[in-house]
């Protein structure tokens, strides 16, 4: 087995970025994803790779759009107020189809907000974000070790479906240590597939490729969306993933992603060394979501309650899922701090 | 028969939008004849704006990406990045570039980013209506300076051919008009100029290209260019603001 | 097997390098281990914290918020933290900045004089080895050929001569609590 490194997450993404391909990162000073930045700044330059500290988010997405659409794996990070920022150029790229990743060590909001770590920007990263119809596959690592191994898969999905992927962390995955291992020998640029619509210059008989995200024509506009939502369909039917644990058999089951999952699974493991029947759901796609899965969890007669660093934004996916089937509760916390095991322990138990 | 004159390669067959009497036609041919001298079309790769020439992409013959308003610099950063070898240039008008897009073009410049902008300024935003634009002359009436600019309260003009010009990290900037046949003339050699800068890898290159906008202007095009002249070029000096010495003719 | 611990102190004095320690030396124990750092604005004020956590299971929350050992390098840290051990845990604290002891009666209280024990060993900067020491002792979660294996990992390799010193200053830390 391969050695097994202390990383951070912000690090860990960054490595595990490179190792998957990327050799261009454009990015923006903010906390808590400043190692993110500075590690590819140490790094990319010795491997032949571009990294570029950006005026601005704005431009640093831009810069993404330009060097995916020129064929490079790209990717930026940011936290929270820096994401507002670039959804004009991540509504552009979705739009205009170029692959890339786009990492968001989330921190409390709204407005300026703080540096805790926070799930406050769920629905941002699942329904769109900027303006008009449009997804990122969003997901959502839970430990630094799935940092490397959802990048990985970020990538990959980015470039098959020619979408931008979005990794939803939070202040605690960015800034904690935990072993990691590198499971897969790192990816050659050279040896990834060829993008034939990649803008690099007019050559032989083929007509000029265009990356772009206009359609003046209602026409035209339309046939761009049509053309968008089949493709998210087909996302949707093939990229789900997620995790149960103890769902079999159980009567509640606990929804939660990222940081959250992680507490939760502690307070589980406590409640079913009391007997109770209670077991963690865990979606690491957020877009597509496991819609199906909870529903048929509903189906199945259980209850659910779902946690998050939020006010409540994915429970209302699992409401829709579960369409009225089932009672679906909710325990948040606004960002001060995140859960307890305590905390979510209690509230397991004064369900049962 | 020889054929003396045609349209270039690097011009697609399309049909212009552009309203009758503005100069985006001559710029976009002066660009492309630029591209087909060098015999760069197959290493090309332009940006559009968001303005009046965001259709760009659709007349010239070249690969094209389409940038969000003002971010075209950006974009073409991220492209030259991943494509050292192959040429690349902007194409962005007044409020793209002077205004929603200012930071992305001065960082570009000050980083010596080894792209080549092509900066029209007709001092309106032609596109959305003739509003007042970041180069609107002082007394210049438009949509939203309807009594014309005040400098009290909106301030002045912004001459970026000699902002940039401050700044270490551009190798070639330079001012030039297409109002008469002999300044096509010069402003062709300076965008030929701009492009052997950046096949060179000499650094940052632009030319700002004082346009007109007879429509939001209100003027035919005759008096158009009569107008540039008379009021555009004492505001705009024309001229050559930065020059690499050691830039020498490329290209076919 | 889970440990959960909070090391707190000034910027400087190691606090983030310590916690690092026990979390490699668990990974180099072959437990599950996390570490989290205070971040952010939360460093200029010049205190330091992080959490860590060592598990033979899956590390859940990689926050303690009710740690089982507290390492108190300064007095802000022992004042706002104190409160939080569990019963039965552990307070290490500095006793050569920490002229208050702590209060509490459910815990295992230990006094180290790391800055006296430091100067003595003729470097002021391994005060942190001296309360790792310590800990080493009381807890017995990892041995000292953990720690020094991690901190050869850790240090550059320019430092490694001080790693006898390092492991000089652990020593005795240990010996501070097999006297008590």
């Amino acid at each position: 087995m391969a050695e097994r490194v202390m990383m951070k997450g912000n690090e860990a993404v960054a490595e595990g970025a490179i190792r998957a391909g990327c050799r261009y990162f454009f990015g923006y000073p903010i906390t808590p994803q400043n190692e993110v930045p500075e590690y590819m700044s140490r790094r990319l330059p010795k491997i032949g790779g571009v990294f570029i500290q950006a005026e601005s988010e704005v431009s640093a997405i831009n810069m993404v759009y330009g060097a995916g659409g020129a064929g490079g794996r790209a990717m930026t990070s940011s936290s929270s107020p820096g994401i507002s920022l670039k959804q004009e150029g991540i509504s552009y790229i979705a739009t205009a189809e170029v692959p890339c990743v786009i990492v968001n060590m989330a921190r409390g909001g709204p407005g300026l907000g703080g540096l805790t770590p926070s799930q406050s920007d769920y629905f941002q990263a699942v329904k769109g974000g900027g303006h008009g119809d449009y997804h990122l596959i969003v997901l959502a690592p839970w430990s630094v070790q799935e940092m490397v191994d959802l990048v990985g898969l970020a990538f990959d999905l980015a470039d098959k479906y020619r979408n931008p992927a979005m990794i939803l962390g939070d202040a605690i995955l960015g800034q904690m240590m935990e072993p990691v291992t590198f499971k897969s020998e790192p990816i050659d640029p050279k040896d990834l597939p060829a993008k034939p619509w990649a803008t690099v210059g007019l050559s032989g008989e083929r007509k000029p490729n265009l990356i772009n995200s206009l359609g003046l024509l209602p026409e035209h506009l339309e046939s761009i969306n049509l053309r968008l939502q089949e493709k998210y369909k087909k996302i949707a039917e093939n990229e789900v993933r997620f995790e149960g644990t103890d769902v079999d058999d159980a009567d509640l089951v606990v929804v939660a992603y990222g940081t959250t999952s992680r507490v939760a699974k502690s307070a589980i493991d406590q409640a079913r060394k009391d007997g109770k029947k209670v077991g963690l759901f865990r979606p690491i796609t957020l877009w597509p979501f496991p819609t199906k899965q909870i529903q048929e969890l509903a189906a199945a007669g259980k209850r659910f309650l779902v946690v998050e660093m939020s006010a409540g934004q994915m429970v209302e996916d699992v409401r829709l899922a579960v369409n009225g089937e089932a009672s679906v509760e909710f325990f948040g916390k606004l960002n001060g701090a995140i859960p307890t095991v305590e905390e979510v322990y209690r509230e397991i138990m004064s369900r049962f | 028969m020889e054929q003396v004159f045609g349209r270039p390669k690097a011009l697609s067959e399309k049909r212009l939008h552009y309203c009758p009497g503005c100069t985006h036609g001559i710029i976009h041919r002066l660009v492309a004849e630029a591209i087909d001298d060098l015999g760069i079309q197959d290493k090309t790769i332009g940006v559009a704006p968001v303005g009046c020439a965001v259709l760009a992409y659709d007349y010239f013959n070249l690969d094209f990406q389409q940038a969000a308003h003002g971010r075209a610099p950006a974009v073409a950063t991220g492209i030259k990045r991943v494509l050292p070898d192959r040429f690349v240039f902007t194409y962005q008008g007044d409020g793209d570039l002077a205004s929603i897009g200012m930071a992305e073009i001065v960082h570009a410049a000050a980083r010596g980013e080894k792209i080549t902008v092509i900066f029209i300024n007709n001092a309106i935003y032609g596109m959305t209506g003739g509003q007042m634009a970041p180069t609107s002359l002082p007394g210049q009436k438009t949509t939203t300076s309807p009594y014309g600019r005040d400098i009290n309260t909106v301030g002045y003009p912004i001459r970026v051919a000699e902002m940039l010009t401050t700044l270490d990290g551009p190798a070639y900037i330079s001012r030039v008009s297409v109002h008469d046949p002999k300044h096509i003339n010069k402003a062709k050699e300076a965008i030929r100029k701009a492009f052997e800068v950046q096949i060179q890898g000499l650094g940052f290159s632009l030319v700002e290209v004082l346009s007109t906008c007879p429509t939001n202007w209100g003027l035919s095009p005759r008096e158009a260019l009569k107008w540039l002249e008379e009021n555009m070029i004492p505001y705009y000096p024309l001229g050559v603001f930065k020059s690499p010495e050691e830039v020498s003719k490329v290209g076919a | 097997m889970e440990l959960d611990a909070i090391f707190a102190g000034f910027g400087g004095q190691g606090v983030m390098l310590m916690g690092q320690l026990i979390a490699y030396g668990g990974m180099h124990a072959g437990l599950n281990v996390s570490w989290f750092p205070s971040y952010g604005p939360e460093m200029r004020g010049g205190t330091a914290n992080c959490s860590v956590v060592l598990s033979d299971g899956v590390v859940g929350s990689p926050v303690v918020a009710r740690p089982q050992v507290l390492v108190a390098m300064n007095k802000p840290s022992l004042e706002k933290f104190e409160a939080k051990v569990k019963p039965g845990g552990f307070i290490f604290y500095n006793a050569s900045l920490i002229d208050t002891k702590p209060t509490r009666t459910d815990v295992y209280v230990v006094p180290v004089h790391a800055n006296e024990i430091a100067a003595e060993l003729g470097n002021d900067k391994v005060g942190n080895m001296v309360m790792l020491g310590a800990i080493l002792a009381a807890t017995e979660i990892l041995s000292v050929d953990d720690i020094m294996v991690s901190l050869k990992k850790i240090l550059p390799e320019r430092r490694h001569h001080l790693l006898p010193l390092n492991e000089q200053a652990i020593r005795r830390g240990m010996e501070v609590v097999t006297a008590m």
